[in-house]
């Protein structure tokens, strides 16, 4: 799909970038499964994350082999599958979120198969129609896109790619034909949540990527907290913290608190702070 | 899903992207993709120096023991009464299976690109001492992960691999078998890309994986085709071997693709039944999918979550099967049958009560499925099955099923 296309209909991921821009700032991407722990908790914790200072919601799509993720994740994605999320309760979750939330972009992020067994031009006009802004598939590089990429233009979403601290400048152009939306800088070669990435690696690593490309870096694994947020977000157009949310609602879970939400965006509120008292590298 | 179509020979395959048909291809995360198209490109030097070849040759001759015997199991052919039948002697192979010829291939590509740590799944464990093997041949250090259901049920094997100075990590994550064990290999390769090789065990993952185990153990085949010329002055009328992942299968049926009058079955595990939740059949029982690295097929539901396989060999356990296997049966070029726990148990005692030989619980799957077809075939009619393991490492697993306490 063409810029202009994506013009032609509304855009919440490019407005919400240049809204954060113009106040200065990298913008602070949230990553939660959905369904974790329950779907009740789950859409709760959808809803109070805007408020509580996201300016992107990444969305989790329950996966039973996340290869990919950390300990924190897994356990993330077996509460949401324990549970019964699938991805059709997941698309009606965020149909519902929309109802109250027209401008907070949503970004799912996961696995192929289960988009595979949905089917992928289904999947396409069912995610867009309920509000759905684009899509990381993890395990779905650049040389396997176009099984999914056609469906998500034809509809209006975004293919999100992902750029590492292995891919190299000769392969760089092949992870950016055919991405929008944003670019995700993987920061660390590792799985999520695992130790994080100095600031002035991702400072060189957002620099090379800047050269390449028009598009935001949005920069994550290894963001655990607001220090290390705002020191990323000096940096990058966005920050993406997710094994540390993720901690605190299986904490919660654990425990059988009832207050997760509350938790879950009382450390945002800190992530957002912090990303909002750096300027951008961008601005 | 378009139809594959097949190219002049059937063992052309892959295409440069690694696809066999509708199957196979490179899914894995951006971590990986330079990596693995380096190992591409350092596999396509490997195979074109003859220098690969030779050492390749050598070490399979003098340290694994090949070629394995081709060997004529009259007492077998006695009983079931119809066409002779001939085993693939791949169990008595230096560490008790066809592993290995897998694993010397693979870390003297490990070796070429300058890795210095090695890393491996296993199932059964028979890959796990495998990789522990060649790791210790060439003194490299090594990671093997396992199952904890399956290191529950493989003592032994955990045992060799600890004596050949692996160090075996239990994967307590979801079913805690195979596919669990894989998943967590590939974390600790996404994390340590810049000095490990990843030795898979069998013709899956991502491309050139598939390819790569494959041309490793096509050495089955390949002796097999010209010991059976040897012996009978013709092909055989039909291959069996058993399919987990399916790298001794595509060993012994790859050299003999083109062979139109060559009849192929594979035998995956039917555990409990097909009927049942309990299996561990991906081609009778699954859909097209994606996981580790390869499209193929999968158990799963609906949503495309992977189910829990079954079999009671440890091996087999596994809910996908490599993609080349999934083109095969796609376009009908091989048959897949399956056999039952039960079925497996009866012809892993046959063998021992007829031939004196205790097989692993793997190709006792298609020793069951060789029960089946033997006794219909005419007397002059020729089977090559491949007796790929010893069931040295089962006789636990077997004692227990057969409710003998040891």
């Amino acid at each position: 799909m063409t810029a202009h296309d994506l013009a032609a209909s509304p855009d919440r991921l490019s407005a919400r970038f240049a809204a954060c821009r113009a106040e200065g700032r990298a913008a602070l991407v949230t990553f939660v499964t959905a369904g974790d722990p329950d779907a009740a908790t789950s859409a709760a914790i959808l809803a109070a994350l805007p408020a509580a200072g996201a300016d992107i919601i990444e969305l989790g799509m329950p996966f039973t082999d996340p290869m990919a993720d950390g300990p924190a994740i897994q356990a993330g994605n077996l509460r949401a599958l324990g549970e019964g999320m699938r991805l059709r309760d997941l698309i009606a979750m965020v149909a519902a979120f929309r109802k109250a939330d027209t401008t907070t972009p949503i970004v799912l992020m996961g696995y192929f198969n289960p988009i595979l067994a949905y089917g992928c031009a289904r999947f396409a006009t069912d995610a867009r129609a309920a509000g759905i802004d684009g899509v990381i598939v993890v395990d779905l590089p650049p040389e396997e896109a176009d099984e999914l990429l056609p469906d998500l233009g034809a509809s209006g979403m975004h293919l999100i790619r992902l750029a590492t601290p292995t891919t190299d400048t000769a392969r760089l152009p092949r992870v950016l034909e055919g991405a929008s939306g944003f670019l995700y800088y993987v920061a660390v070669a590792g799985v999520t949540g695992a130790n994080a990435a100095t600031a002035g690696d991702i400072a060189a690593a957002v620099a090379r990527l800047k050269a390449a490309t028009d598009l935001p870096i949005a920069v994550g694994f290894g963001v655990r907290t607001p220090e290390q947020a705002g020191a990323i977000a000096a940096h990058a157009d966005a920050v993406v913290v997710g094994s540390a949310i993720v901690d605190i609602i299986g904490a919660g879970a654990a425990a059988r608190v009832n207050d997760i939400p509350a938790r879950v965006a009382a450390f945002v509120a800190g992530l957002a702070a912090a990303v909002r008292n750096r300027q951008s590298y961008a601005a | 899903m378009n139809a594959a179509v097949p190219p002049a020979s059937l063992r052309a395959g892959p295409d440069a992207n690694g696809h066999f048909g509708a199957f196979g291809g490179r899914y894995v995360a951006e971590t990986l993709m330079p990596l693995i198209l380096d190992l591409d490109a350092h596999y396509r030097a490997a195979k074109a120096d003859p220098a690969f070849k030779a050492e390749f040759d050598d070490l399979l001759t003098h340290y694994v023991g090949r070629p394995s015997p081709l060997y004529f199991a009259a007492r077998l052919t006695e009983e079931l009464g119809g066409a002779k039948i001939y085993l693939k002697r791949d169990e008595l192979n230096h560490t008790g299976a066809h592993k290995i010829n897998n694993c010397i291939g693979q870390i003297l590509l490990a070796r070429r690109m300058g890795k210095t740590r090695i890393i491996a799944e296993t199932g059964a464990g028979q890959h796990g001492v495998a990789t522990a093997t060649v790791a210790a041949r060439f003194g490299l250090p090594c990671v093997i992960y396992m199952g904890a259901r399956d290191i529950a049920r493989q003592a032994p094997n955990v045992f060799r691999m600890k004596l050949l100075g692996a160090e075996v990590r239990a994967v307590e994550s979801g079913s805690r078998t195979l596919k669990d064990a894989m998943n967590e290999a590939l974390r600790d390769w996404v994390t340590n890309v810049h000095d490990t090789f990843y030795i898979i065990g069998t013709a899956a993952g991502p491309h050139p994986y598939p390819e790569l185990v494959r041309d490793f153990q096509s050495v089955i085949g390949t002796e097999a085709r010209a010991q059976i010329l040897d012996r009978e002055g013709r092909l055989p009328d039909l291959l069996v071997a058993a399919i987990g992942g399916g790298s001794n299968a595509i060993g012994l049926f790859h050299p003999f693709l083109d062979d139109a009058s060559v009849r192929m079955v594979g035998v995956e595990a039917s555990g409990h039944g097909l009927d049942t939740d309990a299996h561990a059949a991906s081609l009778a029982g699954g859909r097209p999918g994606v996981l580790h690295g390869n499209k193929t097929m999968l158990l799963q539901d609906e949503d495309g979550q992977i189910t829990e396989a079954h079999s009671i060999s440890a091996g087999l356990d596994y809910p996908g099967i490599g993609p080349e296997h999934a083109w095969l049966h796609s376009i009908g070029r091989v048959e897949y049958q399956s056999a039952t726990d039960a079925e497996a148990l009866e012809a892993f005692k046959l063998l021992c009560r007829v031939e004196g030989i205790i097989p692993a619980l793997e190709p006792s799957h298609a020793l069951a499925a060789i029960m089946r077809m033997a006794p219909t075939m005419a007397g002059d009619q020729l089977i090559v099955a491949n007796l790929c393991g010893r069931g040295d490492k089962d006789i636990f697993t077997v004692a227990e099923a057969l409710g003998v306490a040891l």
